[in-house]
C-alpha cells in the first residue's frame, strides 16, 4: 500500500516540476565543477607568484565575458565552456590575493576560515530556500539597488580609503549576496530561471564575492591587514 | 593614487552604468512582499549576520 502511494506520488508530479529538478541539478553539478576548477586554476596562480594585477584584470576580463558573451552563448555547449573560461580566470585572479593573506601570521587560519563560512553561508541559504520553498521574487529590486549603491560606496572608497567604510561595505555585499542566494534558488524553484548555465554564473558569482568579502572582514577584524 | 585603483574605479563605475537600467526595471517590476515574505528573508541573514560574528571571534 505504501509502496502504491510513493508510485502514485511520482507519476503525479507534474512535467515543470521535474524540469525545474533537472535544472537546479545540472545547477549544482556545473557549480560544483567550476568551484573546483577554479579552486585549481587559483593554486596555479599561486605557484606561479602573480603580481597583484592579476586580480584587477582577471575581474574586469571574466565580468565582460560574463555579461557580453555568455548570455549569446548561454543555450548551446559552448555556454558551458565560457561558464569554464569565466570562473578559471575568477579563480586565477585570486592566486595573488590568497597569496597576500597567506603571508600573514594567521594568514592560513583566515583563509580556512572564509572557505568554510561560505560554504556554510552558501549551503545554510539554498537549504533554506529549498525546503521552505517560498518566493523570493519580491527580492529582485531591493537587491539591484542595494547591490549598486554598495558598487558606488565602493568607489567613493577607493579614493578615501577609509578601513571602517571598507569593513561596512564587506558586510553588506555579504547580506547582499545572501539575498541573492535566496533570490536565485527561488527563481530556479519557480521556474524563473530555465537555464543552467546562467544559474550556475549567478550563484557562482555570489560565492564569490562572499568569499572575498569573508577574507576581508576577517583580515581586519584579524588585525593584521 | 596609482593606476590599480584608477583602473579599479573606471571598471566599478562601467559596472553600475551597465547595472542601472536592470535595477530601474528590476525595482519598478518586482511585486511586492508581504510583511511574512520580509521575515522569511531578514531571518536568515540574521542568522548570517551572528555566525559572521561567530567566525570574527574563531579568527
Amino acid at each position: 500500500m505504501k509502496m502504491n502511494q510513493n508510485f502514485s506520488t511520482v507519476a503525479q508530479r507534474s512535467p515543470s516540476e521535474l524540469a525545474t529538478n533537472k535544472v537546479l541539478r545540472n545547477t549544482y553539478m556545473l557549480l560544483s565543477m567550476t568551484l573546483l576548477f577554479s579552486g585549481v586554476t587559483a593554486m596555479i596562480s599561486m605557484a606561479l607568484s602573480m603580481p597583484p594585477m592579476t586580480y584587477l584584470i582577471s575581474v574586469i576580463g571574466a565580468m565582460v565575458i560574463a555579461m557580453f558573451v555568455l548570455p549569446k552563448f548561454a543555450n548551446s555547449p559552448a555556454g558551458i565552456g565560457i561558464v569554464f573560461l569565466v570562473t578559471g580566470m575568477l579563480g586565477f585572479g585570486l592566486g595573488p590575493i590568497l597569496t597576500m593573506y597567506a603571508s600573514l601570521p594567521n594568514g592560513g587560519n583566515i583563509i580556512t576560515l572564509s572557505l568554510g563560512g561560505t560554504g556554510v553561508i552558501f549551503l545554510s541559504l539554498s537549504a533554506y530556500a529549498l525546503t521552505t520553498r517560498k518566493n523570493f521574487n519580491f527580492l529582485g529590486g531591493f537587491l539591484m539597488v542595494g547591490f549598486l549603491l554598495v558598487l558606488m560606496a565602493a568607489i567613493a572608497n577607493i579614493f578615501m580609503a577609509i578601513p571602517a567604510m571598507s569593513l561596512m561595505i564587506s558586510a553588506v555585499v555579504i547580506m547582499i549576496m545572501s539575498g541573492f542566494i535566496l533570490y536565485d534558488t527561488s527563481r530556479i524553484i519557480h521556474g524563473g530561471e530555465t537555464n543552467y548555465v546562467l544559474a550556475t554564473i549567478g550563484l557562482y558569482l555570489t560565492i564569490f564575492n562572499i568569499f572575498i568579502s569573508l577574507l576581508q572582514i576577517l583580515g581586519i577584524m584579524g588585525g593584521d591587514d | 593614487m596609482d593606476w590599480m585603483q584608477i583602473a579599479s574605479a573606471l571598471a566599478l563605475g562601467m559596472f553600475v552604468i551597465f547595472l542601472f537600467p536592470r535595477a530601474k526595471d528590476a525595482m519598478q517590476n518586482s511585486p511586492k512582499g508581504s510583511t511574512s515574505d520580509w521575515m522569511g528573508f531578514i531571518i536568515p541573514i540574521v542568522g548570517i549576520i551572528l555566525f559572521i560574528m561567530l567566525l570574527i571571534e574563531l579568527v
